[in-house]
Protein backbone atom coordinates (compact mmCIF):
# COMPACT_ATOMS: atom_id res chain seq x y z
CA UNK A 1 0.00 0.00 0.00
CA UNK A 2 1.31 3.41 -0.89
CA UNK A 3 -1.41 5.20 1.02
CA UNK A 4 -3.89 4.19 3.62
CA UNK A 5 -6.98 5.43 5.40
CA UNK A 6 -6.09 5.66 9.07
CA UNK A 7 -8.05 6.38 12.23
CA UNK A 8 -6.18 8.67 14.53
CA UNK A 9 -7.07 10.53 17.70
CA UNK A 10 -5.21 13.79 18.26
CA UNK A 11 -5.64 15.64 21.54
CA UNK A 12 -9.01 13.94 21.98
CA UNK A 13 -10.32 14.69 18.49
CA UNK A 14 -10.96 11.81 16.09
CA UNK A 15 -9.70 11.85 12.51
CA UNK A 16 -10.17 9.55 9.57
CA UNK A 17 -7.63 10.55 7.03
CA UNK A 18 -5.73 9.11 4.06
CA UNK A 19 -1.97 9.40 4.44
CA UNK A 20 0.86 8.62 2.05
CA UNK A 21 3.40 5.99 3.06
CA UNK A 22 6.17 8.59 3.33
CA UNK A 23 4.23 11.16 5.38
CA UNK A 24 5.83 11.74 8.76
CA UNK A 25 3.64 12.10 11.82
CA UNK A 26 5.21 15.50 12.53
CA UNK A 27 4.20 16.87 9.13
CA UNK A 28 0.69 15.42 9.38
CA UNK A 29 0.20 17.05 12.78
CA UNK A 30 1.43 20.41 11.57
CA UNK A 31 -0.72 20.30 8.43
CA UNK A 32 -3.75 19.60 10.61
CA UNK A 33 -2.95 22.73 12.63
CA UNK A 34 -1.19 21.14 15.59
CA UNK A 35 1.86 23.35 15.30
CA UNK A 36 3.21 22.94 18.82
CA UNK A 37 5.47 19.99 17.91
CA UNK A 38 8.36 21.64 16.09
CA UNK A 39 10.71 20.55 13.34
CA UNK A 40 14.19 21.10 14.75
CA UNK A 41 16.57 18.53 13.32
CA UNK A 42 14.49 15.78 11.73
CA UNK A 43 16.98 13.12 12.83
CA UNK A 44 16.07 12.39 16.43
CA UNK A 45 18.65 14.66 18.06
CA UNK A 46 16.70 17.60 19.48
CA UNK A 47 13.34 16.47 20.90
CA UNK A 48 11.42 19.51 19.60
CA UNK A 49 8.96 17.19 17.82
CA UNK A 50 8.18 15.08 20.93
CA UNK A 51 4.61 13.82 21.37
CA UNK A 52 2.93 11.09 23.38
CA UNK A 53 1.90 8.21 21.11
CA UNK A 54 -0.41 5.86 23.00
CA UNK A 55 1.08 7.42 26.12
CA UNK A 56 4.72 6.78 25.13
CA UNK A 57 7.24 9.56 24.63
CA UNK A 58 7.89 9.48 20.86
CA UNK A 59 9.67 11.58 18.26
CA UNK A 60 7.16 12.50 15.56
CA UNK A 61 9.93 13.37 13.04
CA UNK A 62 10.94 9.69 12.95
CA UNK A 63 7.44 8.20 13.01
CA UNK A 64 5.50 7.24 9.88
CA UNK A 65 1.94 8.57 9.99
CA UNK A 66 0.81 5.37 8.25
CA UNK A 67 2.01 3.38 11.28
CA UNK A 68 -0.34 5.29 13.60
CA UNK A 69 -3.63 3.64 12.62
CA UNK A 70 -5.92 3.37 15.67
CA UNK A 71 -3.45 5.21 17.86
CA UNK A 72 -3.75 8.29 20.01
CA UNK A 73 -1.44 11.30 19.83
CA UNK A 74 -1.14 13.93 22.52
CA UNK A 75 0.84 17.10 21.91
CA UNK A 76 1.84 19.69 24.50
CA UNK A 77 -1.20 21.84 23.69
CA UNK A 78 -3.40 18.81 24.27
CA UNK A 79 -2.35 18.74 27.91
CA UNK A 80 -4.03 22.06 28.65
CA UNK A 81 -7.67 22.06 29.62
CA UNK A 82 -9.72 24.81 28.01
CA UNK A 83 -7.93 28.02 28.95
CA UNK A 84 -6.06 26.39 31.81
CA UNK A 85 -2.41 25.68 31.04
CA UNK A 86 -1.00 22.35 32.15
CA UNK A 87 0.66 22.88 35.57
CA UNK A 88 4.06 21.99 34.12
CA UNK A 89 3.66 24.68 31.44
CA UNK A 90 2.71 27.13 34.19
CA UNK A 91 5.75 26.09 36.19
CA UNK A 92 8.04 26.70 33.19
CA UNK A 93 6.63 30.21 32.90
CA UNK A 94 7.11 30.91 36.60
CA UNK A 95 10.74 29.78 36.47
CA UNK A 96 11.50 31.87 33.40
CA UNK A 97 12.34 28.59 31.69
CA UNK A 98 10.98 29.79 28.35
CA UNK A 99 12.92 32.22 26.20
CA UNK A 100 12.34 31.73 22.47
CA UNK A 101 9.98 28.86 23.30
CA UNK A 102 11.00 26.60 20.44
CA UNK A 103 11.96 23.73 22.72
CA UNK A 104 9.07 24.27 25.14
CA UNK A 105 6.39 21.94 23.68
CA UNK A 106 8.92 19.09 23.62
CA UNK A 107 10.08 19.91 27.15
CA UNK A 108 6.50 19.88 28.43
CA UNK A 109 5.76 16.50 26.81
CA UNK A 110 9.02 14.94 28.02
CA UNK A 111 8.62 16.47 31.49
CA UNK A 112 5.07 15.16 31.80
CA UNK A 113 6.19 11.73 30.60
CA UNK A 114 8.84 11.69 33.33
CA UNK A 115 6.48 12.82 36.12
CA UNK A 116 3.91 10.18 35.08
CA UNK A 117 6.55 7.49 35.54
CA UNK A 118 8.41 8.99 38.45
CA UNK A 119 6.51 11.56 40.55
CA UNK A 120 9.53 12.18 42.83
CA UNK A 121 12.50 12.63 40.51
CA UNK A 122 15.91 13.80 41.65
CA UNK A 123 17.72 16.52 39.73
CA UNK A 124 19.82 13.79 38.09
CA UNK A 125 16.63 11.91 37.06
CA UNK A 126 15.29 15.06 35.40
CA UNK A 127 18.55 15.78 33.59
CA UNK A 128 18.78 12.17 32.38
CA UNK A 129 15.18 12.09 31.19
CA UNK A 130 15.36 15.41 29.38
CA UNK A 131 18.72 14.72 27.81
CA UNK A 132 17.17 14.27 24.37
CA UNK A 133 15.54 17.71 24.49
CA UNK A 134 17.88 20.48 23.46
CA UNK A 135 17.44 24.12 24.43
CA UNK A 136 19.57 26.83 22.83
CA UNK A 137 18.46 29.62 25.16
CA UNK A 138 17.97 28.87 28.83
CA UNK A 139 21.01 26.82 29.81
CA UNK A 140 18.62 24.16 31.19
CA UNK A 141 18.87 25.10 34.90
CA UNK A 142 15.47 26.86 35.02
CA UNK A 143 13.83 24.04 33.04
CA UNK A 144 15.14 21.39 35.43
CA UNK A 145 14.06 23.52 38.39
CA UNK A 146 10.56 23.98 36.89
CA UNK A 147 10.08 20.22 36.56
CA UNK A 148 11.37 19.59 40.10
CA UNK A 149 9.16 22.33 41.48
CA UNK A 150 6.12 20.89 39.71
CA UNK A 151 6.89 17.49 41.26
CA UNK A 152 7.07 19.10 44.73
CA UNK A 153 3.83 21.03 44.18
CA UNK A 154 1.81 18.03 43.05
CA UNK A 155 2.92 16.18 46.17
CA UNK A 156 1.60 18.81 48.55
CA UNK B 1 25.05 16.90 0.26
CA UNK B 2 21.92 18.98 0.38
CA UNK B 3 19.53 16.99 2.55
CA UNK B 4 16.12 18.00 3.73
CA UNK B 5 15.53 16.01 6.91
CA UNK B 6 12.04 17.42 7.24
CA UNK B 7 10.60 14.95 4.76
CA UNK B 8 11.03 11.43 3.46
CA UNK B 9 11.59 12.16 -0.21
CA UNK B 10 10.40 8.87 -1.69
CA UNK B 11 7.18 6.90 -1.40
CA UNK B 12 7.25 3.16 -0.77
CA UNK B 13 4.84 0.32 -0.26
CA UNK B 14 4.09 -0.20 3.42
CA UNK B 15 3.08 -3.47 5.08
CA UNK B 16 2.20 -4.02 8.70
CA UNK B 17 1.92 -7.78 9.22
CA UNK B 18 0.20 -8.96 12.40
CA UNK B 19 2.29 -12.09 12.84
CA UNK B 20 5.73 -13.47 12.11
CA UNK B 21 4.69 -15.89 9.35
CA UNK B 22 3.09 -13.08 7.40
CA UNK B 23 6.26 -10.99 7.78
CA UNK B 24 8.44 -13.87 6.56
CA UNK B 25 6.10 -14.43 3.61
CA UNK B 26 6.44 -10.75 2.64
CA UNK B 27 10.23 -10.89 2.97
CA UNK B 28 10.43 -13.91 0.70
CA UNK B 29 8.13 -12.20 -1.80
CA UNK B 30 9.98 -8.87 -2.03
CA UNK B 31 13.55 -9.91 -1.15
CA UNK B 32 16.11 -7.10 -1.68
CA UNK B 33 13.38 -4.66 -2.72
CA UNK B 34 12.16 -4.64 0.88
CA UNK B 35 13.51 -3.45 4.20
CA UNK B 36 12.32 -4.27 7.66
CA UNK B 37 11.35 -1.33 9.81
CA UNK B 38 11.28 -1.88 13.58
CA UNK B 39 11.60 1.39 15.52
CA UNK B 40 12.80 3.25 12.44
CA UNK B 41 15.34 5.27 14.42
CA UNK B 42 18.22 4.17 12.20
CA UNK B 43 16.34 3.35 9.03
CA UNK B 44 14.31 6.55 8.63
CA UNK B 45 17.39 8.71 9.21
CA UNK B 46 19.15 6.82 6.41
CA UNK B 47 16.09 7.13 4.13
CA UNK B 48 15.89 10.87 4.79
CA UNK B 49 19.52 11.13 3.76
CA UNK B 50 18.77 8.95 0.72
CA UNK B 51 21.44 6.47 1.75
CA UNK B 52 18.72 3.83 1.44
CA UNK B 53 15.80 3.82 -0.98
CA UNK B 54 13.69 0.76 -0.23
CA UNK B 55 10.66 0.17 -2.45
CA UNK B 56 8.86 -1.74 0.28
CA UNK B 57 8.85 -1.39 4.07
CA UNK B 58 7.73 -4.29 6.25
CA UNK B 59 6.97 -3.11 9.77
CA UNK B 60 7.49 -5.37 12.77
CA UNK B 61 5.66 -3.01 15.11
CA UNK B 62 2.37 -4.94 15.29
CA UNK B 63 3.93 -8.37 15.77
CA UNK B 64 3.39 -8.92 19.48
CA UNK B 65 5.29 -12.21 19.62
CA UNK B 66 8.54 -10.43 18.77
CA UNK B 67 8.24 -8.39 21.98
CA UNK B 68 9.10 -10.34 25.10
CA UNK B 69 11.77 -11.00 27.69
CA UNK B 70 11.77 -14.61 28.95
CA UNK B 71 13.95 -15.40 31.92
CA UNK B 72 15.36 -18.72 33.02
CA UNK B 73 18.12 -19.69 35.45
CA UNK B 74 21.12 -18.02 33.79
CA UNK B 75 19.30 -17.68 30.48
CA UNK B 76 17.54 -14.80 28.83
CA UNK B 77 15.57 -14.73 25.59
CA UNK B 78 14.67 -11.36 24.17
CA UNK B 79 12.32 -10.92 21.23
CA UNK B 80 14.08 -8.89 18.53
CA UNK B 81 11.23 -6.36 18.41
CA UNK B 82 11.50 -5.54 22.11
CA UNK B 83 11.97 -1.79 22.65
CA UNK B 84 15.17 -0.78 24.42
CA UNK B 85 13.17 0.88 27.21
CA UNK B 86 11.54 -2.45 28.10
CA UNK B 87 14.95 -4.04 28.48
CA UNK B 88 16.09 -1.11 30.62
CA UNK B 89 13.02 -1.48 32.85
CA UNK B 90 13.29 -5.25 33.28
CA UNK B 91 14.29 -6.03 36.91
CA UNK B 92 16.26 -9.17 36.00
CA UNK B 93 18.30 -7.29 33.43
CA UNK B 94 19.03 -4.56 35.95
CA UNK B 95 19.97 -7.04 38.69
CA UNK B 96 21.89 -9.74 36.82
CA UNK B 97 22.94 -8.37 33.43
CA UNK B 98 24.64 -5.13 34.48
CA UNK B 99 26.60 -4.65 31.26
CA UNK B 100 23.48 -4.91 29.10
CA UNK B 101 21.54 -2.67 31.47
CA UNK B 102 24.28 -0.03 31.44
CA UNK B 103 24.59 -0.20 27.67
CA UNK B 104 20.89 0.34 27.06
CA UNK B 105 20.81 3.09 29.69
CA UNK B 106 23.64 4.88 27.90
CA UNK B 107 21.85 4.95 24.57
CA UNK B 108 20.34 8.09 23.09
CA UNK B 109 17.47 9.48 25.19
CA UNK B 110 14.17 8.09 26.52
CA UNK B 111 12.11 8.72 23.36
CA UNK B 112 14.59 6.87 21.12
CA UNK B 113 14.73 4.04 23.67
CA UNK B 114 10.92 3.75 23.53
CA UNK B 115 11.05 3.56 19.74
CA UNK B 116 14.28 1.68 19.00
CA UNK B 117 14.54 -2.08 19.36
CA UNK B 118 17.37 -4.43 20.29
CA UNK B 119 17.00 -6.31 16.98
CA UNK B 120 17.29 -3.03 15.07
CA UNK B 121 20.40 -2.07 17.01
CA UNK B 122 22.13 -5.33 16.04
CA UNK B 123 20.85 -5.57 12.45
CA UNK B 124 21.97 -2.01 11.81
CA UNK B 125 25.50 -3.30 12.53
CA UNK B 126 27.14 -0.02 13.41
CA UNK B 127 30.65 -0.63 14.81
CA UNK B 128 29.55 1.66 17.67
CA UNK B 129 26.36 -0.30 18.40
CA UNK B 130 26.00 -0.30 22.19
CA UNK B 131 24.19 -3.59 22.81
CA UNK B 132 26.80 -5.68 20.95
CA UNK B 133 29.72 -5.59 23.46
CA UNK B 134 27.59 -6.80 26.40
CA UNK B 135 25.84 -9.42 24.29
CA UNK B 136 29.24 -10.61 23.00
CA UNK B 137 30.68 -11.07 26.48
CA UNK B 138 27.58 -13.03 27.54
CA UNK B 139 28.20 -15.37 24.58
CA UNK B 140 24.83 -14.58 22.98
CA UNK B 141 23.32 -16.13 19.88
CA UNK B 142 20.69 -14.92 17.46
CA UNK B 143 17.72 -16.91 16.27
CA UNK B 144 17.33 -16.00 12.61
CA UNK B 145 14.25 -16.88 10.60
CA UNK B 146 13.15 -16.90 7.00
CA UNK B 147 10.13 -18.52 5.39
CA UNK B 148 10.28 -22.19 6.36
CA UNK B 149 13.76 -21.87 7.84
CA UNK B 150 15.43 -21.17 11.14
CA UNK B 151 19.09 -21.00 12.16
CA UNK B 152 20.97 -19.98 15.28
CA UNK B 153 24.07 -17.85 14.77
CA UNK B 154 26.56 -16.90 17.51
CA UNK B 155 26.63 -13.09 17.72
CA UNK B 156 30.39 -13.27 17.14
CA UNK B 157 29.76 -14.57 13.63
CA UNK B 158 26.90 -12.18 12.86
CA UNK B 159 28.73 -8.95 11.98
CA UNK B 160 30.77 -8.83 8.78
CA UNK B 161 31.56 -5.11 8.55
CA UNK B 162 30.00 -1.68 9.08
CA UNK B 163 26.31 -2.14 8.21
CA UNK B 164 26.96 -5.66 6.93
CA UNK B 165 25.76 -8.88 8.59
CA UNK B 166 25.19 -12.51 7.69
CA UNK B 167 21.45 -11.82 7.19
CA UNK B 168 20.12 -12.53 3.71
CA UNK B 169 17.37 -10.24 2.38
CA UNK B 170 14.78 -12.89 3.23
CA UNK B 171 15.84 -13.26 6.86
CA UNK B 172 15.08 -11.46 10.07
CA UNK B 173 16.36 -11.69 13.63
CA UNK B 174 13.62 -13.25 15.72
CA UNK B 175 15.31 -13.61 19.10
CA UNK B 176 18.44 -12.79 21.08
CA UNK B 177 19.49 -15.67 23.30
CA UNK B 178 21.79 -15.60 26.30
CA UNK B 179 22.48 -18.93 27.87
CA UNK B 180 24.83 -19.18 30.83
CA UNK B 181 25.10 -21.74 33.60
CA UNK B 182 24.33 -18.95 36.08
CA UNK B 183 23.27 -15.28 35.87
CA UNK B 184 26.34 -13.27 34.74
CA UNK B 185 26.61 -11.16 37.87
CA UNK B 186 30.12 -9.78 37.32
CA UNK B 187 29.66 -7.65 34.23
CA UNK B 188 30.10 -3.98 33.36
CA UNK B 189 29.82 -1.66 30.37
CA UNK B 190 31.52 1.69 29.84
CA UNK B 191 31.29 4.15 26.99
CA UNK B 192 32.84 7.43 26.03
CA UNK B 193 30.84 9.85 23.94
CA UNK B 194 31.02 13.57 23.33
CA UNK B 195 28.00 14.14 25.54
CA UNK B 196 26.16 11.59 27.64
CA UNK B 197 23.48 10.71 25.06
CA UNK B 198 25.91 10.40 22.20
CA UNK B 199 26.89 7.50 20.01
CA UNK B 200 30.12 5.96 21.30
CA UNK B 201 33.62 7.11 20.43
CA UNK B 202 34.55 3.84 22.04
CA UNK B 203 32.74 1.37 24.31
CA UNK B 204 33.67 -1.76 26.23
CA UNK B 205 31.97 -4.59 28.10
CA UNK B 206 33.58 -7.03 30.53
CA UNK B 207 32.24 -10.22 32.09
CA UNK B 208 34.22 -11.99 34.81
CA UNK B 209 33.74 -15.12 36.87
CA UNK B 210 35.50 -15.47 40.18
CA UNK B 211 36.81 -18.42 42.17
CA UNK B 212 38.03 -17.00 45.46
CA UNK B 213 40.75 -14.51 44.59
CA UNK B 214 41.25 -15.90 41.11
CA UNK B 215 39.52 -14.98 37.91
CA UNK B 216 38.17 -18.19 36.37
CA UNK B 217 36.68 -16.67 33.24
CA UNK B 218 37.23 -13.32 31.55
CA UNK B 219 35.52 -11.89 28.48
CA UNK B 220 36.16 -8.47 27.02
CA UNK B 221 34.50 -6.85 23.99
CA UNK B 222 35.08 -3.43 22.46
CA UNK B 223 33.00 -1.34 20.06
CA UNK B 224 34.15 1.43 17.69
CA UNK B 225 37.69 0.09 17.48
CA UNK B 226 37.31 -2.04 14.34
CA UNK B 227 34.82 -2.54 11.47
CA UNK B 228 32.71 -4.69 13.81
CA UNK B 229 32.32 -5.03 17.60
CA UNK B 230 35.12 -7.32 18.79
CA UNK B 231 36.14 -9.80 21.49
CA UNK B 232 39.77 -9.40 22.67
CA UNK B 233 40.81 -13.00 23.30
CA UNK B 234 44.51 -12.38 23.87
CA UNK B 235 43.73 -10.05 26.77
CA UNK B 236 41.08 -12.38 28.18
CA UNK B 237 43.59 -15.25 28.38
CA UNK B 238 46.01 -13.14 30.40
CA UNK B 239 43.40 -12.75 33.15
CA UNK B 240 42.15 -16.31 33.40
CA UNK B 241 43.50 -18.32 36.32
CA UNK B 242 45.29 -15.30 37.76
CA UNK B 243 44.89 -13.75 41.19
CA UNK B 244 42.98 -10.65 40.24
CA UNK B 245 44.97 -7.69 41.47
CA UNK B 246 46.12 -4.28 40.28
CA UNK B 247 49.14 -5.57 38.32
CA UNK B 248 47.18 -8.20 36.43
CA UNK B 249 44.38 -5.76 35.64
CA UNK B 250 46.89 -3.26 34.23
CA UNK B 251 48.54 -5.94 32.11
CA UNK B 252 45.20 -7.09 30.69
CA UNK B 253 44.14 -3.50 29.97
CA UNK B 254 47.40 -2.78 28.14
CA UNK B 255 46.96 -5.92 26.06
CA UNK B 256 43.52 -4.61 24.99
CA UNK B 257 45.19 -1.39 23.93
CA UNK B 258 47.70 -3.37 21.86
CA UNK B 259 45.09 -5.52 20.16
CA UNK B 260 42.58 -2.91 18.97
CA UNK B 261 42.82 -1.33 15.51
CA UNK B 262 40.70 1.83 15.52
CA UNK B 263 40.55 4.46 12.79
CA UNK B 264 40.11 8.24 12.61
CA UNK B 265 36.51 9.23 11.95
CA UNK B 266 34.01 12.00 12.69
CA UNK B 267 33.57 10.93 16.31
CA UNK B 268 37.15 10.55 17.40
CA UNK B 269 40.74 9.95 16.36
CA UNK B 270 42.69 6.71 16.23
CA UNK B 271 45.22 8.02 18.75
CA UNK B 272 42.63 9.07 21.28
CA UNK B 273 40.82 5.75 21.02
CA UNK B 274 44.03 3.80 21.55
CA UNK B 275 45.06 5.96 24.47
CA UNK B 276 41.73 5.80 26.25
CA UNK B 277 41.04 2.09 25.62
CA UNK B 278 43.39 0.93 28.37
CA UNK B 279 41.80 3.25 30.92
CA UNK B 280 38.32 2.16 29.93
CA UNK B 281 39.28 -1.52 30.05
CA UNK B 282 40.85 -1.11 33.48
CA UNK B 283 37.79 0.57 34.92
CA UNK B 284 35.40 -1.96 33.41
CA UNK B 285 37.51 -4.87 34.68
CA UNK B 286 37.47 -3.42 38.20
CA UNK B 287 33.73 -2.73 38.14
CA UNK B 288 32.96 -6.25 36.91
CA UNK B 289 35.24 -7.79 39.55
CA UNK B 290 33.59 -5.87 42.38
CA UNK B 291 30.18 -6.96 41.09
CA UNK B 292 31.27 -10.59 41.20
CA UNK B 293 31.90 -9.81 44.87
CA UNK B 294 35.65 -9.93 44.52
CA UNK B 295 37.76 -7.50 46.52
CA UNK B 296 40.47 -5.20 45.22
C1 LIG C 1 19.46 10.60 18.08
C2 LIG C 1 19.89 9.16 18.03
C3 LIG C 1 20.74 8.66 19.01
C4 LIG C 1 21.16 7.34 18.97
N1 LIG C 1 22.00 6.90 19.95
C5 LIG C 1 22.45 5.61 19.91
C6 LIG C 1 23.37 5.14 20.91
O1 LIG C 1 23.73 5.85 21.84
N2 LIG C 1 23.83 3.86 20.79
C7 LIG C 1 23.43 3.04 19.77
O2 LIG C 1 23.89 1.89 19.74
N3 LIG C 1 22.56 3.46 18.84
C8 LIG C 1 22.05 4.71 18.87
N4 LIG C 1 21.18 5.15 17.91
C9 LIG C 1 20.80 4.24 16.82
C10 LIG C 1 19.44 3.54 16.97
O3 LIG C 1 18.55 4.27 17.75
C11 LIG C 1 19.58 2.16 17.54
O4 LIG C 1 20.48 1.42 16.75
C12 LIG C 1 18.25 1.40 17.62
O5 LIG C 1 18.35 0.30 18.49
C13 LIG C 1 17.76 0.90 16.26
O6 LIG C 1 16.58 0.15 16.41
P1 LIG C 1 15.29 0.40 15.52
O7 LIG C 1 14.28 -0.58 15.98
O8 LIG C 1 14.90 1.83 15.54
O9 LIG C 1 15.88 0.00 14.09
P2 LIG C 1 15.34 0.39 12.63
O10 LIG C 1 15.77 1.75 12.28
O11 LIG C 1 13.90 0.05 12.51
O12 LIG C 1 16.18 -0.68 11.80
C14 LIG C 1 17.59 -0.59 11.68
C15 LIG C 1 18.06 -1.61 10.65
O13 LIG C 1 17.87 -2.94 11.10
C16 LIG C 1 16.97 -3.67 10.27
N5 LIG C 1 16.14 -4.46 11.19
C17 LIG C 1 15.40 -3.99 12.23
N6 LIG C 1 14.88 -5.01 12.94
C18 LIG C 1 15.31 -6.16 12.34
C19 LIG C 1 15.12 -7.55 12.62
N7 LIG C 1 14.40 -7.99 13.66
N8 LIG C 1 15.72 -8.46 11.79
C20 LIG C 1 16.47 -8.04 10.75
N9 LIG C 1 16.70 -6.74 10.43
C21 LIG C 1 16.11 -5.81 11.23
C22 LIG C 1 16.26 -2.63 9.44
O14 LIG C 1 15.90 -3.14 8.17
C23 LIG C 1 17.31 -1.54 9.33
O15 LIG C 1 18.20 -1.83 8.31
C24 LIG C 1 20.72 6.48 17.93
C25 LIG C 1 19.84 6.96 16.96
C26 LIG C 1 19.42 8.29 16.99
C27 LIG C 1 18.47 8.79 15.94
S1 LIG D 1 12.87 17.31 15.03
FE1 LIG D 1 12.50 15.37 15.89
S2 LIG D 1 14.14 15.15 17.24
FE2 LIG D 1 14.63 17.03 16.25
S1 LIG E 1 13.80 28.48 25.02
FE1 LIG E 1 14.75 28.75 23.11
S2 LIG E 1 15.36 26.74 22.66
FE2 LIG E 1 14.67 26.55 24.65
Amino acid sequence: MRDKLINLKINGKKYQITVKSNTLLLNLLRELGYTDPKYGCGIGECGACSVLLDGQLTLSCLTLAISCDNKEVITAAGLSEKDQLHPLAQSLIEHAAIQCGFCTPGMIIAGKSLLDKNPNPTEEDVRQYLRGNLCRCTGYAPIVEAVLDQARKSKS
Amino acid sequence: MNTNTKILPLEFEYYEPENLDEALELLSRFKERARIIAGGTDLLVKMKRELLKPEVLISLSRISNLKYIDEGEGSLRIGAGTPLSEIENNPTVERSYSALFEAVRSMAAPAIRNMGTIGGNLANASPACDTAPPLLVYGSSLKIKSKGNERVVPLEEFFLGPGITVLSPEELIAEIQISQSEPPKGSAFLKLGRVSADIAKINVAVYLKREGKRCSCCRIAFGSVAPTPLRIYQAEKMAEGEIFEEQVIKKVALECQKQIKPIDDVRSSKDYRVWVSAILAEEALKAAWLRSEGSL
